[in-house]
């Protein structure tokens, strides 16, 4: 008997789909204020001003882990239609996605934070 | 964990791709081949927007002088097409993953065939004809 529910496939298939859901709704909200723009600088620059708030700093981090994630699970899901016994490692195909998650996800969040809560971390002035 | 042999064969009988629908078939093969472009084209958004800028400086002036190249148009409106399109089909197969009373169903699905088309056409209208609306001026 094998479970599924649970185990490293599940979470992958379940996290695609959240994340997946969560990306297309802002695609929603991206669509209406770029066309904004034909309208000029000010009708365009008081809607996207949002995107300049903190709280919408940090957001835009998840949304960016959220496209990351989505892409990188969405590479295993390839590999495991297209090669032959990739399915027998989608396991390890499951933390190769983590890994390079990491290595793309935390400098990115470092460099989207840091204007907004260190302004001068890491900086020669 | 090594996997037993009738797992082994499950996973060997089992077909991947679906079968009996073309629909289907093409939107399975659609998922993938845009997935692919916009593993690109939506990182490299990213790494344009966020990283090598930030939201402090994308403004007016920004996006207009970004646009008068005439390849960044086509940049956006690929990760537009592909990514609304791609969004779309996920939404269709939830759709029929979660909701079940035949009435919301269609609803549903029609909802969602209309948001497709006026998402799309909205981004693609914006995008050309940009240069041609009022509010509009050069970067």
């Amino acid at each position: 008997m094998l479970s599924y529910r649970g185990r490293e496939g599940y979470w992958a298939w379940l996290l695609h789909r959240v994340s997946g859901v969560a990306i297309v709704l802002f695609l929603f909200l991206h669509i209406l204020d770029t066309c904004l723009i034909g309208f000029g600088p000010i009708a365009y620059e008081t809607f996207v001003s949002l995107y300049r708030v903190p709280v919408f700093r940090v957001l835009e981090v998840a949304l960016s882990g959220a496209v990351l994630y989505h892409g990188l699970n969405g590479l295993r899901i390839i590999a495991i239609d297209f090669i032959d016994n990739a399915t027998r490692i989608q396991r390890q195909l499951w933390f190769a996605v983590w890994a390079s998650f990491l290595v793309l996800f935390l400098p990115a969040a470092f460099f989207m934070l840091r204007p907004v809560f260190f302004p001068n971390l890491g900086l020669i002035r | 964990m090594s996997l037993g042999t009738a797992t082994r064969a499950a996973y060997q009988r089992r077909t991947l791709r679906p079968a009996g629908s073309s629909f289907e078939l093409w939107s399975w093969y659609f998922f993938r081949v845009s997935g692919v472009f916009l593993l690109v084209l939506a990182f490299g958004h990213l790494l344009i927007v966020h990283i090598v800028n930030n939201v402090d400086v994308i403004n007016y002036e920004f996006v207009a002088q970004r646009w008068q190249t005439i390849g960044w148009r086509m940049y956006d409106w690929l990760l537009l097409a592909l990514a609304i399109v791609h969004g779309q089909n996920g939404l269709r197969i939830l759709i029929d993953d979660y909701v079940h009373p035949r009435a919301w169903r269609a609803l549903a699905h029609t909802a969602n065939w209309v948001f497709l088309i006026f998402f799309l056409a909205l981004g693609t209208l914006t995008i050309v004809s940009f240069p041609f609306m009022p509010g509009a001026r050069p970067g």
